[in-house]
């Protein structure tokens, strides 16, 4: 049984269609890459999945580890473990980074959680990722530059826990170093809490040290072509056109 | 974790547990020169007093009812019970203090945070004080820290008789009038010249009786160089009758002084909280107002700073909560009347649920005050279409030599926010209580730990209906 199952869904904004019948299975520690030119749908796929109010199912089902979550609300989506980095992530005045990330892991853990050993684990994540600790006390991502935004994404995906992380165009807009770290961040994400990944992008520079297991080409809203890991090569070589039909 | 859900279904527990109603003493409702003197008679009043409460009723009579305001006509003082004393004396040890009153202070931390983080502390039950005490230490540096009664008939008579309501003459509003006529209890504090009180004192006024008024009168007098926090707790359980609060707050800040007064406000929803707080600051010296309003049917407060020596400064920072069935009229005053003065205004306001909150600031710069600086800065949070936020600034600036600069902004919560909260595993409800305790941050941070906890408590109340 895959982990997530996605079949025949269509998802409409402001009651115009963009994605028209997607199908997708990723299995339990996958990694599964979604492409496709601007303006395919794959980020309407992940704020789908994640349950936003602004992205209605008007038909199909999404299931994830066997529970139909088609219906289900954000907040419920996540404590069963699904993780979606941003590509824009939101600035909240007032509340700090590891105020937030201890608030986020007592709801999806439903433990309250001793303020020492999370700030040793906060630590450790943050040094993994390279970022200074002031970071851990300021507002959450306010004032943040595009690397430190990203970064705080991954930051929580490692705190988190989650068996399946969507990241959204975590690669867009970063330079070469933040590009490593942030891969190193994911690494870090699949060595220890082995979970599952859907990547969407439409470059290929995260995917260099990841072994993927399936790619997926999303073009107008539907799947255009499935493969292996070759698939990103002829990507890079020719282009999205050869699925546009 | 439990957790409420409904949010219309608040669960005031916490503040709103009730005792039976066995005061010792309680005047009959309304006002009269007979019950004002009969009042005075109770209390033992010095001539002084006496006279000066039969003059206040007098004014009160014929003073009208503000006509700018939030509607006040469901407060019908023949229907208010001006005076009552709780069954017991004062004591100085809450062992002395009658174990259901005790058990009130017990559940609103009052005992605890003495033991913790405060150098002092006054507790009101109804119009009189229950417990007070101040530690040893902070006497012994001469400190003087007291129920307002004993300060009256004691050796400082003299000069509580000097300062009291001469900030807040009984003519200055229809309610300054009536707390002269009828005031009770309070704290009278001083702090000599020099000295620095590390560690807050507290006063905490708790309202148990029904359609009763609290009228305590706070006098502050932090003599040169000298150095104090302040703070006052305050709050109610819930009746189906009106119940009101017109309390005076006066403070003399002399030279090179520095006096920050810390109010977290959580009177039940039927409560009219009508209450005067006035601040004169002498040279050099500075007045800090830390303002939570959460609670009240009813507000108007308007902490006021008179800048009278040069170089003088008032800092305000205000938060007010208005939910369903509330309407707060907050805000504050400052006049600069002598040059280099400064004042900072920072306020933050939240409606939800058809709540209304007014901001009304008022600036006055003197012709003097030449080289003084202003800035008023306000934010309100709207947290649905039915609610209801204005901002009313007035200013009357008498000298070009001077910068004084207001910024109003109105903000809902976004959807965006709210969707990247809950895609981290918080509730709807959970994610508009941390945007909204977000918003309150500049002022919690202003706030002692255990106050900045509380008043976040206060913001989950009224967000979620339940403390997490």
């Amino acid at each position: 049984m895959a982990l997530l199952e996605i079949k025949g869904l269509k998802v409409s904004v402001e009651d115009k269609e963009i994605l028209h019948g997607i199908d997708l299975s990723v299995g339990a520690g996958e990694t599964h890459v979604i492409m496709g030119p601007n303006g395919a749908g794959k980020s309407t796929l992940g704020f789908a999945i994640m349950g936003s109010p602004e992205y209605e199912k008007t038909d199909g089902t999404v299931s994830f580890d066997g529970e139909d979550i088609t219906e289900e609300s954000t907040d419920k989506i996540a404590k069963k473990g699904i993780f979606l980095s941003f590509q824009n992530p939101v600035e909240v005045p007032g509340v700090t980074l590891s105020s937030f990330i201890r608030n986020a892991l007592e709801q999806v853990t439903g433990e309250r959680i001793r303020l020492w050993d999370f700030k040793k684990k906060l630590a450790k994540a943050m040094e993994a990722l390279d970022m200074d600790p002031s970071y851990a006390e300021r507002d959450l991502n306010v004032g943040f530059s595009g690397g430190e935004k990203k970064k705080a994404e991954i930051l929580q995906l490692l705190m988190l826990r989650p068996s399946l992380a969507i990241l959204d165009e975590t690669d867009s807009g970063l330079d070469v170093d933040a590009v490593r770290t942030v891969s190193a961040g994911i690494e870090a994400y699949k060595k220890d809490v082995g979970g599952a990944l859907l990547i969407i992008t439409h470059s290929t520079k995260i995917l260099e040290a990841l072994d993927v297991d399936r790619v997926h080409v999303i073009v107008d809203g539907k799947n255009a072509c499935e493969g292996g890991r070759e698939l990103v090569d002829n990507i890079n070589e020719n282009g999205f056109e050869q699925f546009v039909k | 974790m439990k957790e409420k859900t409904q949010v219309a279904d608040i669960d005031r527990s916490m503040y709103d547990f009730r005792n039976e109603d066995k005061d010792a003493y309680r005047i009959e409702n309304g006002l009269t020169e007979e019950i004002v003197l009969k009042l005075s008679e109770e209390k033992g009043d010095p001539e002084w007093v006496r006279e000066f409460r039969l003059k206040s009723l007098k004014l009160y009579n014929e003073i009208p009812v503000p006509d700018w305001g939030p509607d006040i006509s469901g407060l019908n003082m023949d229907e208010i019970v001006t005076y009552v004393r709780p069954n017991t004396d004062m004591k100085t040890d809450w062992k002395d203090v009658p174990d259901e009153i005790k058990d009130t202070f017990e559940k609103l931390g009052i005992p605890q945070a003495e033991v913790k983080s405060l150098a002092g502390v006054g507790a009101q039950y109804d119009s009189e004080l229950v417990y007070h005490n101040v530690r040893k230490d902070v006497e012994e540096q001469g400190v003087i820290y007291t129920d307002f009664e004993s300060a009256v008939k004691g050796e400082y008579g003299d000069m509580v008789r000097e300062h009291f309501m001469k900030l807040i003459p009984p003519t200055m509003h229809k309610f300054a009038a009536l707390h002269g006529a009828v005031w009770s209890g309070g704290s009278f504090v001083y702090v000599p010249k020099g000295v620095k009180v590390a560690i807050p004192l507290q006063s905490y006024f708790r309202l148990n009786a029904p359609g009763a008024g609290q009228f305590e009168h706070t006098l502050i007098i932090v003599d040169e160089g000298a150095d104090l926090h302040f703070i006052e707790g305050c709050s109610a359980p819930k009746y189906n009758v009106a119940n009101l609060h017109a309390g005076a707050v006066e403070i003399y800040v002399k030279k090179g002084a520095r006096c920050r007064y810390s109010t977290i406000e959580n009177w039940s929803k039927n409560m009219y909280n009508l209450n005067t707080k006035v601040a004169r600051v002498e040279e050099g010296g500075s007045i800090e107002w830390i303002s939570g309003s959460f609670g009240s049917h009813i507000s108007y407060l308007y902490p006021t700073s008179d800048l009278v020596g040069e170089g003088a400064r008032s800092d305000f920072t205000g938060i007010a909560f208005a939910n369903t069935d509330q309407n707060l009229d907050t805000g504050c005053k400052v006049a600069h009347r002598a040059p280099n003065t400064s004042s900072y205004v920072n306020t933050r306001s939240i409606s939800k649920g058809g709540g209304v909150n007014t901001f009304r600031s008022s600036v006055y710069v003197a012709p003097n005050a030449k080289g003084s600086k202003c800035a008023v800065s306000c934010t309100s949070l709207m947290l649905d279409s039915e609610s209801r936020s204005d901002t009313i600034p007035a200013m009357d600036i008498r000298t070009s030599e001077c910068d004084v600069g207001h910024e109003a902004k109105i903000g809902r919560i976004s959807d965006e926010t709210v969707f990247y909260l809950m895609s981290r595993g918080l509730s709807e409800d959970e994610a508009k209580a941390l945007i909204v305790s977000g918003f309150a941050d500049s002022v919690s941070k202003e706030l002692p730990l255990e106050y900045a906890v509380e008043m976040n408590n206060l913001i989950r109340l009224e967000m979620i209906g339940a403390i997490g």
